[in-house]
């Protein structure tokens, strides 16, 4: 592993929705590291708060939300004390996004040269209309588009096409950071092939880092180095793929890998029993022990800390 | 015996572009039978344009088609009468792909199972329709207590989806065209409620169409597998040999693109051929297939049948026999050679 | 509810002002002799003062009597006209939306060539050609029948947008007909859609009305808000300097609408879940 500093440093970040109820903390201290040039991927199912990390990295809360506390570390800079319009200028430039859904972040009457032209503008970075013309090429192919897809509106491409172009932007200013949120969860299993294709190479030519948000565990384990798993806002496991899926510590994680239905051979269906906490009802101690096979007294009064159980990889459970 | 469910040599066509002068095919000459006598899991995979949609659709009675013949029980679908119709809509029931969109918001979650036991009779007082509705809820997994009386907003998705089995298994039809059930559902969850769906073909001999673009779930789920590709069966058979061993070059595409959890890293290595805009003569997969012959850019190839089990739309296999009129079905629900004797 | 309406702003002022004037009604009928509405009751032109609050006009009204028994006449009138446009619309578009095809043609070409053409001109000529002088009923009949117009396409539009949810295709396959879906399913979906739309409804018929009536064309027996501006405007109040005598029928005109615009506003919130701001 290589020891240079992290590019991305997440420490102890809450993020929280005000609800007629009460606070509901949708991020509960979460930390992780991410190292240049590697690919870090955040797995969770639907209310996890995986979706609410990658915007609170962009410092993209809207209110009701607010991050509560906790630190962001891009390279040496911490996020929350930059002004507005420099966290502005960082986004795009240090930390992209490409969200999902690409349909609904087009704008579907600017061609997608203007789009892209708009991007780096925003970034003052005014380009002649050679120049834009070029650098948009060249964006284009290193996203493997044809060079004619310039000139199209976004309606006229199919949605893996869209989708890399939104890749063809999050690029435009060289980021250090890639935030991938769901890029293909809209697009066929094919199409999804060719796009993830896309933007690991697009990585690693830019020497970025990134991070996959998503709940599909196939992707995960071909395309992250290391993997975390949120639930109910909390990270309750991190460790190199190989890791999480040959050994997983945490009961969730292990649960999960085996309710996947594989394609190797016909086997029972295994679900998780129970349901996943709605966040502003979680029950006490570890959110996860109603469901949890290993769950003991302790587990129902006391919340288990994230404990480093390796070099890079952490876990939350009393027992693991 | 009459098939419960028949499409017979079915097109269905939308029409596309600006002035509607386009044309959209969006099945091609497909015929499928539903046996009632030989209740079967079948899935039908494709991505999206494959058609699987309109097919799920066709089946219901939602969309005519635009040529061919939808016939349930021998009759003409659109040309039923009253009670026929009824009939048709009790004994063939549907689950839908979005847990939100099918909930009435006005409506406590009562209402979805209140309503098909009254419009089909299926109790006699309102005691005996609580005990129904209560025990199908059970029987997917679901506390009435926890369910019964609250609004769809208050509930989670894969709740949701529970319900909707739960309504289907109130009817108890013949067939239930599942489309895409557990794809806006958690991971977790999803074996959960297809295992609720197989248990259902198990006890109660109901056939399930499981229309889906995930072949592991299709793989796990299914005894006999369709892949479609653009309007057409690419291929066809049991889910054992066709997932394991498959001959179109299309569903060996699909197969390999699906990222496994594994240690074993090979899938995302080599960059592989986007699909054309064009609708060419000949079979659809011609313009991205690694083994595209000359001819097949010119006819459309058939259902060669390269074992009893199985076909494939490919003249990679043309030394086998062709299905007669595409009859899929022939495939789709043959026995097992069993050794006589030998314990069911 | 009453914290929603503390959150909705618009609907709480909308009811607070709709809420006064009914309790100036409610508490004039009681208070005021309404017979001094009529012409020839007290003394002519006196400005405000203890006896008559509002003043007097130049027919001997007492302008607080034509207040308290006219306003209820002209929210009469806006009322009955706004809920048979509301309802004729509402019929025509559900039976419009749902069915498609011809039907729909029919009722949408009708309903827009009737929109093209303009509305007052047309009641104008309604309101001059019936023969001998209008009840306010009649009124109510005569802005009514143009008033079904924009409700039908408003309506038609939401209705559509609805038939394609996934829960209508389950009623299908419930068995369910179409008017038993349109009843069932669709309707009280858009019951806060419909209250909106019926609000806007009756501005517009009261508009209408008040127009007719200050052209000299609306129930000339009545004291309503839109029959009092025409007798000033008749006797040149404005330029007698009678400031008394235009100035309360214009500001309980300005009321009503203000209270109508804001429960407009704050419904449409309520139809609309997307418009509601986060508490």
């Amino acid at each position: 592993m290589s020891h240079a500093a992290p590019v991305l440093r997440v420490d102890a970040l809450r993020v929280a929705y005000a609800h007629e109820h009460g606070a509901v903390r949708a991020v509960d201290d979460v930390s992780f590291t991410l190292r240049p040039h590697e690919r870090f991927g955040l797995a969770g199912e639907s209310g996890s708060g995986k979706s609410t990390m990658a915007l609170a990295i962009l410092r993209m809360i809207k209110p009701p939300g607010r991050i509560e506390g906790g630190e962001v570390w891009l390279q040496d800079t911490p996020l929350s004390q930059l002004a507005p319009e420099a966290i502005r200028r960082l986004r795009l430039a240090g930390i992209a996004m490409v969200p999902q859904g690409s349909m609904n972040s087009l704008n579907p009457v600017v061609r997608i040269r203007d789009q892209i032209g708009d991007a780096l503008a925003d970034h003052g970075t005014k380009l002649p209309r050679r120049e834009l013309a070029a650098r948009v090429r060249d964006l284009l192919v290193d996203v493997g588009l044809p060079p004619e897809t310039a000139d199209k509106y976004p309606h006229e491409l199919s949605g893996g096409m869209k989708q890399r172009a939104c890749i063809a932007i999050a690029i435009c200013l060289r980021p250090k950071v890639i935030i991938a949120d769901e890029p293909t969860s809209a697009l066929d299993v094919v199409v999804q092939r060719q796009v993830m294709e896309t933007l690991g190479r697009v990585q690693a030519e830019l020497g970025a880092a990134v991070i996959l948000v998503g709940h599909d565990m196939g992707l995960m384990a071909q395309f992250v180095d290391r993997l975390g798993i949120m639930y109910a806002g909390r990270l309750v496991e991190v460790a190199p793929i190989r890791d999480i899926i040959t050994a997983p510590r945490h009961p969730y994680t292990r649960l999960l890998i085996e309710s996947l239905p594989s394609l190797e051979k016909k086997g029972g269906l295994r679900g998780i029993p129970g349901l996943a906490p709605l966040l502003r009802d979680l029950p006490p101690g570890c959110a996860f022990h109603p469901r949890c096979p290993n769950a003991e007294a302790r587990c129902r009064t006391e919340k288990p800390a994230v404990r480093p159980i390796g070099p890079d990889a952490t876990v939350a459970c009393h027992f693991a | 015996m009459t098939p419960l469910l028949e499409l017979r040599d079915v097109t269905k066509t939308f029409a596309a572009g600006v002035l509607g002068r386009g044309r959209n095919v969006a099945l091609e000459r497909f015929s499928f039978t539903v046996d009632p006598d030989r209740p079967r899991v079948t899935a039908v995979v494709g991505e999206s344009g494959s058609g699987k949609t309109t097919l799920a659709r066709l089946l219901l009675g939602l969309v005519p088609p635009t040529s061919g013949q939808v016939l349930f029980r021998g009759q003409d679908l659109h040309a039923l009468n009253a009670a026929a119709r009824t009939d048709f809509r009790h004994h063939v029931q549907a689950i839908f792909q979005d847990p939100y969109e099918v909930y009435n918001p006005f409506y406590r979650v009562d209402h979805v199972l209140t309503t098909p036991v009254r419009k089909f009779r299926l109790a006699q007082s309102k005691s005996e329709a609580r005990a129904c509705i209560e025990d199908a809820l059970r029987a997917v997994g679901l506390q009435p207590g926890e369910i019964l009386g609250r609004y769809p907003h208050q509930l989670s998705g894969g709740q949701r989806q529970r319900i909707m089995v739960a309504r289907a298994l109130l009817l108890r039809p013949r067939l239930i065209v599942a489309d895409e059930p557990v794809s806006m559902v958690d991971a977790s969850l999803r074996a959960t409620i297809l295992g609720s769906l197989r248990k259902l073909h198990e006890d109660l001999g109901i056939s399930i169409l499981y229309i889906t673009h995930d072949l592991a779930t299709a793989y796990q789920v299914a005894d006999s597998i369709l892949v479609l590709y653009r309007a057409a069966v690419a291929e066809a058979g049991d889910v054992e040999p066709v997932v394991q061993s498959p001959q179109h070059p299309y569903t060996q595409l699909l197969i390999g693109s699906i990222p496994r959890v594994s240690t074993v890293r090979d899938w995302a290595s080599e960059p592989v051929q986007g699909e054309r805009d064009s609708t060419p003569a000949g079979c659809r997969f011609a313009d991205r297939c690694p083994s595209v012959m000359p001819r097949c850019r010119t006819t459309v190839p058939p259902l060669f049948q390269t074992a009893p089990n199985r076909a494939a739309a490919c003249f990679l296999y043309d030394s086998a026999p062709a299905l007669p009129e595409g009859k899929v079905a022939a495939v789709l629900a043959a026995e097992q050679a069993k050794a006589p004797c030998a314990a069911v | 509810m009453l914290s929603y309406l503390r959150r909705n702003a618009s609907l709480l002022i909308g009811i607070g002002l709709l809420g006064l004037i009914a309790a100036f009604i409610i508490i004039g009928t009681f208070t005021v002799d309404t017979s001094n509405a009529q012409p020839l009751s007290v003394p002519a032109l006196q400005p405000p003062s203890w006896d008559y609050p509002f003043g007097t006009d130049r027919q001997g009204r007492d302008l607080l009597a034509v207040m308290v028994a006219g306003t209820p006449l002209t929210l009469w009138v806006g009322f009955v006209a706004g809920v048979i446009g509301v309802g004729v619309g509402a019929i025509l578009a559900f039976t419009a939306a749902y069915y498609g095809g011809i039907v729909d043609t029919i009722i949408r070409s009708i309903a827009d060539i009737g929109l093209t053409i303009p509305g007052l001109l047309v009641l104008i000529i309604i309101a001059v050609s019936l023969k001998g002088s209008l009840t306010v009923n009649q009124m109510a009949i005569v802005v009514a029948s143009l008033a079904w117009l924009n409700p039908t396409r408003t309506i038609r539009s939401q209705v559509l947008t609805l038939r394609q949810r996934g829960y209508v295709e389950i009623a299908r396959l419930n068995g369910m007909t179409g008017p038993e879906i349109i009843l069932r399913e669709l309707m009280p979906n858009l019951l806060p859609y419909l209250s909106a739309t019926l609000v806007t409804s009756i501005s517009g018929a009261i508009l209408a009305s008040v127009g007719l009536e200050f052209l000299g064309l609306g129930p000339i027996d009545s004291p309503t808000l839109g029959m009092t501006l025409y007798w000033v405007q008749f006797n040149a109040a404005i330029i007698n300097g009678w400031w008394w005598w235009w100035t309360a029928p214009l500001i309980m005109i300005l009321l009503v609408f203000l209270g109508l615009f804001f429960l407009t506003v704050g419904l449409d919130e309520l139809a609309n879940p997307r418009l509601r701001r986060a508490a």
